[in-house]
């Protein structure tokens, strides 16, 4: 699913729609937003580098992680950092956001204003001053765009989101740390969101409580990603994966069923019984279902609709046999055939007209 | 040469078994460490200890220490029954004390806005960063703040100020490799509505230590427990990546004792 999401923003957008967006969005009870952040980063670089990509190139807009870790993020997956320049660029916005650093450098208080990355960097000395902001990313060229953390920046996302050199752009946005409305404006002008959650959510309690400490520990190594993508045809598809953290990466999952067992082991202790033990699961597979064949020898019968007179004196000799064999009276089911499973490529609600 | 310091588990949650002075890689950077506490149990001991740390006769750092809560008095009496002499490293520049009490380093009486009197004194800091890694043999520096609520007291309340001065010492973090240590009350910023400055150096924050009372009221041999989420984020040691430490602790004349809860004999 991770992957998808990677292949989309390096399909871009079609002639005349908005270039595809996402969200990624975490909590700080589950702080691995950036790891997912460092990962399509990652992905789309590789594409771009192997020229799979409809971009040329990207642009970084880093305002909580140095152009630095970038570098190192580079040389880490085996780009050599000095072709990289060409077609990865930095617009820092963290090394002096606020211009400090150029005053302090003006009045000779310090000698280093430098990212000291090897990368192309333009420094903004400037965030808050959005139009600045934005004619610095155009600068940059025809590329995706990846934006950590953005701030009060609806609307440069904005006015990149419109721009036809733009194939896509992706951002890393921590939920609480933003007002709804901000994080409602943005997630209205993605096609995907990607949010990150624990895959428990922990109980209430003492601090000190080992099951708390084992799930905050947990949920700084692994988490839930649900995806939603907006459709072109108006439909919202969910999608679940959960994640890992590794030393040498993120690693994607199919959800497991051992959080479902994880997640009932956490029923409250109440007086009255609410699992089912070893014998009852035994007991309860062992059910006959009323109405249903369940292998008596006979062969399973499927009623089509047009019973043959062969099927009708057949079904008149059993009856009439059972009936000489007991007093009691009996009722015979005939299972509906299954239903028609659609097509995997099919999308079954397609014909509604909504 | 004198022996290493033994390790508590609190250097132990830090930075691994067996380490006893704060580690950093220059070429992954330095961390930063949040120390949180309340007013039940505070937490000036993590940054007494952890201070101890860094001027340890084991390694050559160097430490810059803002004060907004004591005077440089305060902590050479603590630290002198720590074992440590604050004014003999202060004399051999191991020790940069910004004393933020002092009215004329606020610079108020010449007229300057409080974004100007912070812009100042982070040029203060760099330049005294740029200054010490130029001397031979030493690699590292720590940047300790005491506190972050009594700096939002001195940038009249603008907390955005206050973060805005926290993002440029967190960025000699990455550019010089250096280290940040903060003290914040937790109970300060509880009641917030919006998002708060608590929530935000969380994000930050390379490991929060929270220090807090025990979950069953006072005790007169245990003084609170130690939370340690170490969010590893740079590589480090490795031991301590994405690792959530608890234990107890115990204040002492001269040190901190920790252990874990039911060992304490």
């Amino acid at each position: 699913m991770a992957e998808w999401i990677c292949r989309t923003l390096r399909d871009g957008g079609l002639e005349g729609e908005h270039a595809p967006a996402l969200t990624i969005n975490d909590t700080i009870s589950c702080p691995l937003g950036s790891f997912v952040f460092d990962h399509i980063l990652s992905q789309l670089s590789s594409f771009i580098f192997c020229q799979k990509s409809q971009s040329n190139g990207i642009v970084l807009v880093a305002l909580s992680r140095s152009p630095l870790y970038y570098e190192q993020l580079l040389k880490s997956k085996g780009f050599d950092v000095v072709t990289s320049s060409t077609w990865f660029k930095i617009l820092d916005c963290y090394t002096d956001p606020l211009g400090w650093r150029s005053k302090l450098l003006e009045s000779g208080s310090i000698r280093n204003l430098s990212s000291g990355s090897s990368l192309t960097v333009n420094i903004c000395k400037n965030v808050k001053d959005l139009d600045e902001l934005f004619s610095s990313i155009l600068e940059l060229g025809k590329v995706s765009f990846s934006w950590q953390n953005c701030l009060e920046m609806e609307r440069a996302v904005y006015g990149c989101h419109r721009l036809d050199q733009v194939s896509s752009l992706f951002w890393l946005l921590h939920l609480d740390m933003h007002e709804t409305r901000a994080t409602a404006a943005l997630e209205y002008m993605s096609s995907m969101k990607a949010t990150i959650d624990p895959i428990i959510q922990s109980v209430d309690g003492p601090r000190g409580n080992s099951e708390n400490l084992s799930l905050m520990e947990q949920n700084l190594r692994r988490g839930k990603f649900c995806v939603r993508v907006k459709r072109r045809n108006g439909r919202v598809r969910m999608m679940f994966e959960e994640l890992f953290v590794e030393k040498s990466g993120i690693k994607f999952t199919p959800l497991s069923s051992e959080d479902e067992t994880t997640a009932q082991s956490l029923v409250p202790k109440v007086q009255f019984n609410l699992q089912l033990s070893e014998k009852e699961k035994n007991d309860r597979a062992k059910v006959v279902l009323p109405f249903e064949h369940q292998g008596n020898g006979k062969t399973i019968q499927i009623y089509d609709g047009r019973k043959s007179l062969n099927d009708d004196k057949a079904e008149t000799q059993n009856t009439s046999v059972q009936k000489v064999d007991s007093n009691r009276g009996e009722i015979i089911y005939f299972r509906d055939s299954d239903d028609e499973m659609p097509d995997s490529d099919e999308d079954p609600d397609d014909d509604l007209d909504i | 040469m004198a022996n290493a310091p033994p390790s508590t588990l609190l250097d132990e949650a830090l930075d691994g078994k067996g380490a006893a002075v704060l580690s950093s890689s220059p070429a992954a950077g330095g961390r930063m460490i949040l120390v949180e506490d309340c007013v039940e149990t505070s937490g000036a001991f993590v940054v007494h200890h952890l201070l101890k740390r860094c001027l340890s006769p084991h390694s050559s750092d160097v430490v810059v220490f803002l004060s907004f809560a004591h005077p440089f008095s305060h902590y050479d009496r603590i630290l002198r029954k720590m074992g440590c002499n604050l004014s003999v490293q202060r004399d051999n520049k191991r020790l940069m004390f910004l004393d933020m009490l002092m009215l004329e380093r606020r610079g108020r009486d010449r007229g300057k806005t409080s974004e100007d009197v912070f812009i100042a004194l982070f040029g203060e800091i760099q330049k005294a960063v740029e200054l010490s890694l130029s001397h031979a043999g030493r690699q590292h520096i720590t940047v300790v703040i005491d506190d972050v609520s009594l700096m939002e007291v001195d940038a009249n309340g603008s907390s955005n100020l206050v973060l805005d001065f926290l993002h440029y010492c967190y960025s000699l973090t990455a550019q010089f490799g250096c280290s940040l240590i903060t003290l914040n009350h937790d109970d300060v910023y509880s009641n917030e509505d919006r998002p708060g400055l608590l929530l935000k150096l969380e994000y930050l924050a390379d490991v929060v230590i929270k220090v807090e009372p025990l979950s069953t009221g006072l005790a007169s041999d245990v003084h609170g427990q130690l939370t340690v989420s170490n969010k590893g984020i740079h590589e480090g040691s490795g031991k301590s990546r994405n690792k959530v430490h608890n234990f107890h602790f115990r204040i002492k004349d001269s040190s901190v004792e920790c252990f874990y809860p039911g060992s304490k004999t």
